[in-house]
């Protein structure tokens, strides 16, 4: 029983390709607003999952793994690493690991902009959301392809 | 204080960098070390005449863990025997494993040991005691192991470990029954609570597992075993480790702790009895060896059997004896282990039998072995007698007549055993050698002759001794300030006719040896039935046991994994639930709730009914999906925004990731007979009711007061968020999330792994 050979459908991929910039911003949007509205990293890490997978749809592995130009694997590892780092900054002022720290810029046009540790802990976690869901998915349909 | 102790663990991991800069003159270069340790703690010897030195440093200040350090005589005592005889031990190895391709490693974890076992001694708290404790334990294994391509020395090692850890677990909750029992962490706190720490009812449990803890690690009956096994080691380490420091731990710990929980009749009993037959049992079994080195590590065994027996008879003549004893035993035992090494360095063999006439090809060594086994039989004038003396004096005046006899036929037997190694190999008939005997050089020669020559100065200066160092070492071990009064001379007394005739018996033992070998044969058939067949045959039902237990729980079937995690959790559950049935109760409240509530419910239960009975897989995902679905519409209707858009997110790559899987799997057969089918019914449905009886009991308890409060309240403030959700998750929480980040790391890589596995198993 082998997977069917991609429907070559126009819709889709028209779709697809309008779609996909879109969804990732959306992720983007949905991780940097988590603080005060509906989103987070764990959200817009599974969005930008879910946009890749639409991608995988009408494309192919190989395509989507260059899509997002780095191992899922190492997405893991990278993920891991800015939780971490986001939580030993706080040990360098003398506080206990993890305690959140905030700074507030004032950048032009757009005003007071609130940027602490807790927003880069959520980027690590929205890096390893999407590490493991791409790991299972590109590894499960490569070995399809296989 | 801290620096000279953690300073140590620096050294050792640049060791082998500085191996390669110093090459062959490494060893010199690296004894400089512990060279200034023991002038750092010479120059501490007036200052605690006075009374001890504390030090310390918060280590993990919310458990009242302090690295805290005590310097008083027995832990000074011990600390410049350590950084001492470690001088000479470093430089010998430099030469003796000259050869070594891992010369550098072995260095590492030698300067390691020796800072650990500095932190044992100087510990006043008694957690980082019971850390150095362990660490001595692991570099010991990797010391014994050292020649880690042998199967034997790995045996070795891992014997070593095992008997001296598993004591080490029995001494930790020890330890922590004598902080409950005495109040506080602190040695130097606990050893004047003895009074409230002997009437206690913990006290016999708490001794026991203690004297577990010092019986494994100093190699007492029945656990005398490993240390002869642990000769498997480079002869530096058997003389270091082996008989100068860690087997002594135990025995500091007993001498440390005597103030506190010695001087009861259960602990003169225990101590009295196990010492005196690990010393004959000792001796016994260095007689009937003929490997130097075993011979040695025998003698070792009634040295800390000796020493065990002292330090529970307690008085203080006593304990002068003991630490008058330990240090003898440390200097002489230490050159003979050194010259053990020689002999097999310079003329390739290691047992008696294949030795004799060295002393024309090594005279030196020859001298120095004749001196340090003057000590071990303790003649005049050695260092070695005095301890005798005093060993003799307060047997006779204190222990039980059965002690006394042991004490004396097992110094008969030392003084055989002491000419076996200072007579036999030397002098007499010329043996053939495997190679031509030759003179060691100055580095491997240099620890023998001074420690043999200090074991006869000190005897010749024994008074000094006793005023500079074993004074405040014996009177820590009382409790109360003791003069041990060490002379070389006490006058003609009963202990003089006994060592006159415990020397006369020795020398006959020693010309019949042969035959007492012979007629001594029966023991061997004992000795096998020993506790080291104890020790084989409870390794052998560990190894059965787990492999039991693995095949049993690690069956590789899903089915049985879920069925073992469910019904574990519904015992857990309920016996707890059972336990507070009483103060439980369900509040059930119909009336609130709306009918397009009641319309989701139903949509719930039939989704999931469907997904039970669906017949296709296909039908089985979708219900399922439907399930999810409306899940995730309760969560909106119940304002949680967070978790509606979440499950919907995973919902749908659930969807995506099995349409994947699906033409994987075979096809939707019924493939388990319906008895199966109604037990996995029966499981499912008792794990539903659970979980519905769980939420509802905790719906309606109310033991503290809700959090909920404090996170709304302190969500903008203190973690500047409007999203209560995400503060919790990564301000609040953020260690927990931290936590579950990394088991879906774990996860993704797993399923990684066993995709590709069985790609690759595939492919072949």
């Amino acid at each position: 029983m082998n997977m069917p050979k991609q429907p070559d459908s126009l819709i889709l991929r028209v779709t697809g390709h309008f779609l996909l910039p879109l969804l990732i911003m959306f992720s983007l949007f949905l991780l940097l607003r988590g603080h005060n509205e509906p989103g987070g990293g764990f959200i817009g890490g599974l969005v930008a999952s879910a946009a890749i997978a639409l991608h995988l749809f009408f494309t192919d592995v190989q395509s989507a793994r260059r899509l997002i130009w780095l191992d899922p694997r190492d997405l893991l590892g990278w993920g891991l690493s800015i939780a971490i780092a986001s939580g030993v900054i706080a040990m360098f002022s003398g506080l206990p690991f993890l305690s959140a720290l905030w700074t507030e810029l004032t950048v032009p046009m757009f005003g007071m902009l609130k940027i602490g540790t807790p927003l880069m802990f959520d980027i690590g976690v929205y890096l390893v959301v999407i590490g493991t869901v791409l790991n299972i998915l590109l590894s499960l349909a490569e070995a399809e392809e296989a | 204080m801290l620096y000279a102790l953690l300073g140590g663990f620096g050294v050792a991991a640049l060791a082998p960098w500085l191996h390669q800069l110093f090459g062959r003159h490494s060893g010199w270069a690296l004894a400089l070390w512990p060279a200034t340790l023991f002038i750092y703690f010479a120059s501490m010897l007036s200052g605690v005449n006075d009374g001890p030195v504390l030090v310390s440093h918060d280590w993990i200040p919310s458990l009242g863990i302090q690295l805290s350090f005590m310097v008083d005589g027995l832990s000074l005592l011990f600390a410049l025997l350590i950084s001492g005889i470690g001088v000479f031990i470093v430089a010998y190895a430099g030469r003796y494993l000259e050869q070594h391709q891992d010369v550098g490693r072995f260095y590492a974890i030698l300067l390691a040991f020796m800072a650990s076992m500095l932190g044992l001694v100087l510990s006043d708290n008694l957690i980082s005691l019971f850390v150095f404790w362990e660490l001595t334990s692991i570099t010991s294994y990797l010391l014994i192991g050292f020649n880690h391509e042998d199967a034997a020395a790995r045996r070795s090692a891992l014997q070593g470990l095992f008997v001296t850890v598993g004591g080490g677990l029995a001494l930790m909750t020890g330890l922590i029954m004598l902080a409950m029992v005495g109040g506080s962490y602190e040695l130097s706190t606990l050893l004047g609570q003895g009074d409230v720490i002997r009437e206690h009812a913990w006290y016999a449990p708490m001794l026991a597992l203690i004297l577990l803890g010092a019986f494994t690690k100093s190699a007492q009956f029945p656990f005398h075993f490993w240390l002869p096994n642990a000769m498997a080691a480079p002869t530096p380490v058997s003389a270091y480790l082996h008989s100068a420091t860690m087997v002594k731990a135990g025995i500091y710990l007993l001498a440390r702790l005597n103030p506190a929980l010695g001087g009861s009749q259960l602990w003169l009993t225990v101590l009295g009895s196990v010492g005196a037959i690990t010393l004959f049992i000792g001796i016994w079994l260095a007689l009937r060896s003929t490997g130097i080195k075993k011979v040695l590590a025998y003698s070792t065994v009634m040295a800390l059997g000796t020493l065990t027996m002292l330090i529970g008879l307690g008085t203080d003549i006593a304990l002068s004896a003991a630490m008058a004893f330990l240090l003898a035993h440390s200097l002489y035992k230490g050159a003979l282990f050194m010259i053990a090494g020689i002999i097999d360095h310079g003329t390739g063999s290691k047992d008696l039998r294949d030795t004799g006439g060295l002393f024309r090809a090594m005279p030196v060594t020859a001298v120095t072995a004749s001196v340090a086994a003057l000590s071990l039989a303790g003649v005049l004038p050695m260092f070695g007698f005095v301890a005798k003396e005093l060993l003799f004096e307060s047997v006779l005046s204190s222990a039980a007549s059965w002690i006394t006899l042991l004490v004396v036929a097992g110094t008969a037997m030392t003084v055989a055993v002491a000419a076996l190694i200072g007579i036999l190999p030397w002098y007499g008939k010329t043996a053939v050698t495997k190679r031509t005997p030759h003179e060691a050089p100055p580095a491997l020669l240099a620890g023998p002759i001074v420690l043999a020559t200090l074991g006869l100065l000190f005897g010749l200066f024994a008074p000094l001794v006793d005023e500079r160092l074993l004074g405040a070492a014996v009177s820590a071990v009382a409790g109360n300030s003791v003069t041990p009064n060490l002379a070389l001379w006490h006058g003609i007394n009963v202990a003089l006719g006994l060592s006159a005739l415990t020397l006369a018996l020795g020398l006959c033992l020693y010309f019949c040896r042969d035959q007492f070998r012979h007629y001594t044969r029966f023991t061997d058939t004992l000795a096998k039935a020993g506790p080291e067949r104890g020790y084989d045959a409870s390794i052998s039902w560990l190894v059965k046991i787990s492999a039991w237990q693995t095949r049993f729980f690690q069956s590789g079937y899903l089915r049985y994994y879920l069925l073992i995690i469910l019904l574990t959790f519904m015992a857990l559950v309920w016996t707890v639930m059972l336990i507070h049935w009483p103060a439980l109760s369900m509040g059930i409240d119909l009336r609130g709730i709306q009918l397009h509530e009641y319309a989701l419910v139903f949509v719930l239960v039939a989704a999931a009914l469907a997904a039970a009975r669906s017949e296709s897989r296909l039908g089985a995902v979708a219900s399922l999906g439907a399930v999810g679905f409306t899940v995730a519409l309760l969560y909106v209707m119940f304002s949680a925004p967070d978790l509606g858009i979440t499950q919907v997110l995973v919902e749908t790559l659930t969807v995506i990731l099995l349409v994947l899987v699906l033409f994987r799997l075979p096809g939707f057969l019924r493939l388990t007979s319906t008895a199966l089918r109604l037990r996995d019914a029966m499981v499912a449905s008792a794990v539903g009711i659970t979980m519905t009886c769980l939420l509802l009991f905790a719906a309606d308890a109310r033991l503290y007061d809700s959090i909920s409060h404090w996170h709304v309240a302190q969500s903008m403030p203190g973690g500047y968020g409007r999203n209560i959700v995400n503060v919790i998750l990564v301000d609040f929480r953020a260690l927990d999330t931290l936590g579950e980040i990394f088991v879906l790391a774990l996860a993704a890589t797993g399923v990684l792994a066993m995709i590709r596995l069985r790609a690759e198993d595939k492919s072949k």
